[in-house]
């Protein structure tokens, strides 16, 4: 007898059953298409302006810095100044997004961009988010062609660009904006920069994914 | 299977409370987990009510384990990936390496599982010429002090830093040996140095699973440091090592669970990375695990279905029950003797690999009820204890003098008379012999208490059943 069968047969036998039948297999399939939610935090229960403050709120209790601009057009100048605020070269790794295309980075023509997946020597790498959820303050990021995993995880500094539009109230909500395409082979949830308190319980940051973490929320609603 | 000490539970702690390093590194565990925790919990007010919901989704989810596993299955294969059903830690070693030789592996990096441990994974790989790179910080620390971890979700909790210190120093010899490794600072930045190089060079990844869904085919991985993503997201392939009581049936189950894990486990509102691993690459992505595998375990688990203990199997390791434990924290999680410590470890371990080898562990509790409390999943795990406590009396298989003293105890708790004259006796001369002090710092026959704490002096006023019995005339002792 094969693993799968041995082990599925122990289950039943436990389970006082056989397999299920057809209208019992129907009712499952009827639980999981329902997408039925558990208790909503309250907390969540906001407009859109509550949901982009409270996402601010904590984010900034884990450890990320926040710049609120007004459109794209700003992002390069407020990026600019984040990396020299923060003492890092100013050279960018930027995903191949279309959706960051409306950036004008020759605004300020001392940043180096360059475009596509990381080899894992970039310092800094800029990346557009998938969704923000207020909840937990937490970036929702898919991959794809357009969205290398690689980028959120290996430079040392990670800047996110969301939009004040993408945030929701919680994981569900989130999951719901998935679900409009295809699930794709990596959802990461991001909430903070890479910690760590492996050594005597002490937190420290960048384990081995980013040391800072820094949003530039677009106010486009 | 990793070698197993369980029935070393009192050597083992003997020697743990004796251990002078230890006992610094669990004092400065105690408070951090069990504040943090607090804190977070008592942030969200409808912490209680999601609770319950987790609890009744695993409920549901185990009543249906069958169903689930082949959703979980299909899903995985209409994705372009593979399960692996495994019954035995051999099956899934021998699945591994197979894998493994077909890729013509030589390092394969691992992010954390206690799966892995329960197999003995990494003795095989390297038995058989594969280099295992353990990448979470306190499982690469283990790795090079050639230790099992002591506690599910802070492996090296028991390490003192400059033991840390150490172990680099032994290990990374191509750098100055008298470099300054006092701040934990440095010891992160060499050990995220000497990684980085290894996860773009592995030819495989292995990570554990917090969840599997049934709707889609994903794993789930919830960590802080980004090794797991890195782990998965590299190498040619992403080996996923789950046992088969991950699996849940929707993202939205999922989601409700999270909210309870990380709150429970370190007191984050929510750990930095939580990542939904889904097939294998699709062909335009840019980097991705070219093959996705699934080696679901079983190693013991469906045998408890339809037991007292298949509660056991809503457990979702957070650790918050060994967190809370006067008994793991005074001796560690080494004590225990296999993979999981812990009141967790007290109930998992004898109901997975016998009575026989492990019924000691149960024996390991004040029952003091605070891993029930705090039990994110309701797992009543006081109860499971003493319900193994009497299968081990059952079996006969307790300590000679524990079983001669509880006959002993029987004899008198029967005839409540003399009990409570031979009560009163002891009380009144401990009583006296200790009104100075209100404590005896030794005692015959209390040896074993009083060496690692004092025994309180009865203070005046009478035995509980005197005080019960003053307090509420009507109930006396029983004639």
């Amino acid at each position: 007898m094969s693993g799968r069968d041995s082990i599925l047969g122990t289950i039943r036998q436990g389970l006082g059953r056989g397999e299920l039948g057809d209208g019992a297999k129907a009712e499952l399939e009827a639980r999981i298409s329902g997408h039925a939610r558990g208790p909503r935090p309250s907390r969540v229960d906001l407009d859109a302006d509550g949901l982009a403050d409270l996402f601010v709120e904590y984010s900034k209790g884990v450890d990320v810095s926040v710049d609120r601009v007004a459109s794209l057009e700003d992002v390069p100048d407020r990026v600019a100044d984040y990396l020299t605020r923060e003492n890092l070269p100013a050279t960018l790794r930027v995903a191949p997004d279309p959706s960051l295309d409306g950036i004008p980075w020759e605004r300020r023509p001392t940043l180096t961009v360059t475009k596509g997946k990381t080899d894992g020597t970039d310092e800094v790498g800029l990346t557009a988010a998938f969704a923000g959820i207020a909840e937990t303050g937490t970036l929702m990021m898919r991959s794809g062609p357009e969205h290398p995993t690689t980028l959120n995880f290996l430079p040392d500094s990670h800047v996110v660009v969301l939009r004040k539009s993408q945030i929701v109230g919680s994981y569900e909500d989130a999951w719901d904006r998935i679900r409009a395409g295809e699930m794709p082979r990596t959802v990461n949830f991001i909430t903070g920069p890479s910690r760590t308190g492996d050594i005597e319980q002490t937190i420290f940051m960048g384990a081995h994914g980013p040391r800072r973490l820094h949003i530039v929320l677009v106010e486009d609603v | 299977m990793q070698e197993v000490k369980t029935r070393d539970f009192v050597t083992n702690a003997r020697g743990a409370l004796d251990d002078v390093n230890l006992q610094e590194a669990l004092t400065k565990m105690k408070t951090g987990f069990v504040d943090r925790r607090t804190e977070a919990r008592n942030g969200l007010p409808e912490f209680d009510d999601i609770r319950d919901r987790a609890r009744d989704i695993k409920n549901h989810t185990l009543a249906h384990l069958d169903y689930y596993l082949e959703r979980f299955e299909a899903k995985v294969t209409e994705q372009g990936g593979h399960v692996h059903w495994c019954a035995t830690p051999e099956d899934a070693r021998q699945t591994i390496l197979d894998i493994c030789r077909r890729l013509d592996a030589k390092t394969v990096t691992k992010g954390k599982t206690m799966i892995a441990e329960e197999i003995g994974l990494n003795d095989f790989f390297e038995e058989n010429g594969i280099e295992p790179i353990e990448t979470d910080l306190g499982e690469y620390i283990i790795q090079l002090r050639k230790e099992p971890p002591s506690h599910i979700i802070a492996p090296a909790v028991h390490v003192l830093k400059h033991e840390v210190a150490e172990a680099f120093v032994k290990k990374h010899i191509d750098r100055d040996p008298s470099r300054p490794l006092e701040e934990p600072r440095a010891l992160l930045d060499e050990a995220r140095e000497e990684l980085r190089q290894k996860f773009i060079d592995a030819d495989v990844g292995v990570t554990g699973a917090n969840f599997l869904i049934a709707e889609t085919g994903s794993s789930v991985i919830v960590t802080n440091e980004g090794n797991g993503d890195l782990t998965q997201t590299i190498p040619k392939a992403h080996i996923v090592l789950a046992s088969l009581e991950k699996v849940v049936p929707t993202l939205e189950d999922a989601s409700t669970i999270l909210r309870v894990l990380a709150r429970s486990a370190t007191g984050q509102e929510f750990s930095v990375y939580t990542t939904f691993s889904t097939g294998p690459r699709r062909p335009e992505d840019l980097d991705g695990p070219g093959e996705y595998h699934v080696v679901l375990l079983d190693n013991g688990r469906s045998a408890l279905m339809g037991t007292e203990y298949q509660e056991m199997l809503r457990c979702i390791r957070c650790g918050a029950c060994m967190n809370h434990c006067p008994v793991y924290n005074s001796v560690g999680g080494h004590a225990y003797g296999w993979v999981y410590p812990g009141p967790m470890g007290a109930v998992l371990t004898p109901s997975l690999i016998g009575i026989e080898a492990a019924g000691h562990l149960p024996n390991a509790s004040s029952f003091c009820g605070r891993c029930e409390e705090v039990c994110p999943m309701r797992i009543p795990l006081p109860k499971m204890m003493r319900h193994l406590r009497e299968q081990e009396f059952d079996r006969g298989l307790g300590s000679q003098v524990v079983r001669t003293g509880l006959r002993f105890w029987a004899f008198y708790a029967k005839r409540p008379r003399l009990y409570h004259f031979l009560a009163g006796l002891k009380f009144r001369l401990l009583g006296t012999m200790g009104a100075k002090k209100g404590r005896f710092r030794t005692l015959p026959g209390a040896g074993g208490w009083t060496k690692y704490r004092d025994f309180p002096a009865p203070q005046p006023g009478g035995t509980f059943q005197a005080r019960w019995s003053a307090k509420d005339g009507a109930r006396g002792p029983v004639a």
